[in-house]
């Protein structure tokens, strides 16, 4: 079985249709790259990947569960974690807390024991920095566990996002434009940290990515998205000379 | 370790102190009201503080869960509980007040799924006023008139014993992932909600907790005055608990002490220039706003009020962040 299969996948904003008929396979420990034009609705797949928006039409299926009509804590809960294209993080929170909030789900303790900090409050709030602290330490970020997200530099927040995703131990992970206001140096550095993730967290990773030399080198299958309907699939090298793929791209930057 | 003792011989020497001070007459009567009005409005600011500083919502019709609390506990202490005995029954009564405040709460907590800002203040202004005339419109409860007949049960080691509890459950909830969730639904909501925290249940939550002790804070206020009626819960009420919010800071319980403080002290102060004080407290709202939008205490806390773990934590983070590290890129 597929570990995700959206089929027919359409979703339209009043009269505009940011997604038409998009199906995506994706297999455990797949590295996959989502591409196309600006506005091609990349994002917006995302968001209906994660319950964000519902979609007007088609399914998407989590392992056979189906995920349209489900909250986004639902979709997280099965193991879907996500970044951003613009940082979202929680900017008045400090990093740890950041952190600690996606485990929020895993945290079993009820209301009345956080009223009179009770019962196992103590205990699961102790494995919850304990596991927050690990995480942070892992990559590099322990040095500003006390700190507001805001007071970050740019570099870390991106960083700070991804580890924020990795809290909740998805499954499956989407990244959207990682590489986004990135020098080449920082690109090369990314590039080995998402292979990293991906192997130490046993991950499956969905990318959005305009920087053509992550994609290429990289994805493992690229998927081309244009006006919200998917025109190409395959191999990055096989993609690169796509006609299609040209077509959509010619007046903006040629792939590759 | 040591805080928390010094923090269990201050709550007890608090009490004692006041029980002693109406015992042996250690003040004046009417500084002695004004103390018992401070506790009530510090209760008021510190639970509102829940619902517009730590989840950034915008409620302005705090009054309207006051009044529930008001009429539940009155009526309970006048006609529900045998008169022998009230002072046993009172505290019952007060939490009555309480319940019946969340349970309204609960109905607030539906539309604020959907509506956010300038939307949920509206909904909340609303509530204010269609508690107002749902009670103006109660026969059974004086109408317009009002209710009386409640002894004068609150004294000032009952406010001090409810001021009390409402700091610590209210901090216990902030010091929580629900207190997480919170700040976290102030931050980005869909983000929030991406990340696994089910928002609603975090809202119903804040709303039931925060209707919970503006009840209480009515119930006590109704027992002080012996005698409420529906325009004391109008939207000037709440508007004076914004005031108050707003003066000692967003999501801080420190703040809301400060604030209720100064306010109650303020108002007292002037109460001799009549008009007046109605247009310096807006004005000084004002200034606070343009020269201090986050309020006195804003985003601050008491370290006396923050759990001791937490608080070790912070200073532990704090003295680590000094030492200089060689930063890695992963
Ligand atoms: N909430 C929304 N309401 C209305 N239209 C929207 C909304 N979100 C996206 N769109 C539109 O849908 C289309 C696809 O947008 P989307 O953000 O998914 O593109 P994208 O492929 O991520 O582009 P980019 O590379 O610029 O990030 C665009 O035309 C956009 O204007
Ligand atoms: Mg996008």
């Amino acid at each position: 079985m597929h570990l995700l299969k959206a089929e027919h996948v359409t979703h339209r904003f009043g009269g505009l249709c940011a997604v038409s008929d998009f199906n995506l396979r994706l297999e455990p420990g797949e590295l996959v790259g989502l591409i196309g034009p600006n506005g091609a609705g990349k994002t917006t797949v995302f968001n209906l990947m994660t319950g964000v928006y519902e979609a007007s039409q088609g399914s998407i299926e989590f392992e056979g569960e189906e995920l349209v009509g489900q909250s986004p804590s639902e979709i997280h809960a099965l193991g879907m974690a996500r970044t951003f294209q613009n940082i979202r993080l929680f900017k008045k929170m400090t990093v740890l807390d950041n952190v600690r909030l996606a485990r929020y789900a895993k945290l079993g303790y009820n209301p009345i024991e956080a009223l009179f900090h009770i019962g196992r409050f103590r205990s699961e709030e102790k494995k919850i920095l304990a596991h927050a602290r690990e995480l942070l330490e892992l990559f590099d970020l322990a040095g500003h566990l006390g700190e507001l997200a805001e007071n970050l530099p740019y570099g870390l927040q991106r960083k700070l996002e991804i580890v924020r995703a990795l809290a909740s131990n998805p499954r499956i992970l989407l990244l959207d434009e990682p590489a986004a206001g990135m020098n080449p140096a920082e690109i090369g550095h990314l590039m080995a940290f998402i292979q990293k993730i991906r192997k130490d967290f046993g991950l499956t990773i969905v990318l959005i990515e305009h920087q053509m030399r992550l994609v290429m080198g990289i994805c493992e299958r690229l998927v081309v998205l244009d006006f919200g309907a998917t025109i190409a699939e395959g191999l990055p090298r096989d993609i690169q000379s796509h006609p299609k793929v040209l077509e959509a791209y010619l007046g903006e930057e040629t792939p590759g | 370790m040591n805080m928390r003792w010094t923090i269990g011989v201050g709550l007890l020497a608090g009490f004692g102190l006041c029980w002693a001070i109406p015992h042996y007459e250690w003040l004046d009567p009417y500084v002695q009201l004004v103390l018992m009005y401070l506790g009530i409005n510090i209760i008021l600011t510190a639970s509102l503080n829940l619902v517009n500083g730590y989840m950034g919502e915008f409620s302005v019709g705090h009054a309207g869960f006051m009044a529930v609390g008001a009429y539940v506990a009155s009526i309970l202490t006048v006609l529900v509980f045998p008169e022998e005995g009230s002072a046993y029954y009172f505290p019952l009564a007060i939490m009555g007040g309480g319940l019946g405040a969340a349970a309204t709460g609960l109905i607030v907590s539906i539309p604020s799924f959907r509506a956010r800002g300038d939307y949920l203040a509206i909904v909340t202004l609303a509530f204010n006023m269609i508690v107002k005339s749902v009670l103006e419109n109660l026969e059974v409860v004086g109408g317009p008139r009002g209710f009386m007949g409640m002894e004068q049960l609150t004294t000032l080691p009952w406010v001090y014993v409810w001021v009390v509890i409402t700091i610590w459950i209210l901090r216990n909830l902030v010091y929580s992932k629900y207190g997480r969730g919170m700040a976290a639904i102030r931050e980005d909501e869909i983000v929030c909600d991406l990340c696994g925290v089910h928002t609603r249940r975090v809202k119903i939550s804040a709303f039931l907790v925060s209707a919970f002790f503006a009840g209480v804070a009515g119930g006590l206020y109704a027992h002080l005055l012996q005698f409420i009626n529906p325009r004391m819960f109008d939207i000037l009420k709440s508007t004076e608990v914004l005031i108050m919010l707003y003066l000692g800071g967003m999501a801080s319980l420190g703040g809301s002490m400060i604030g209720a403080t100064i306010y109650t002290v303020v108002m007292e102060v002037l109460r001799a220039q009549g008009g007046f004080r109605m247009v310096l407290m807006p004005l000084l709202l004002i200034f606070l706003m343009l020269f201090r939008p986050r309020g006195i205490f804003g985003l601050k806390e008491f370290s006396w009020l923050i759990p001791w773990r937490d608080l070790l934590l912070m200073r532990q983070l704090r003295t680590r962040k000094e030492v200089p590290r060689a930063s890695a890129e992963g």
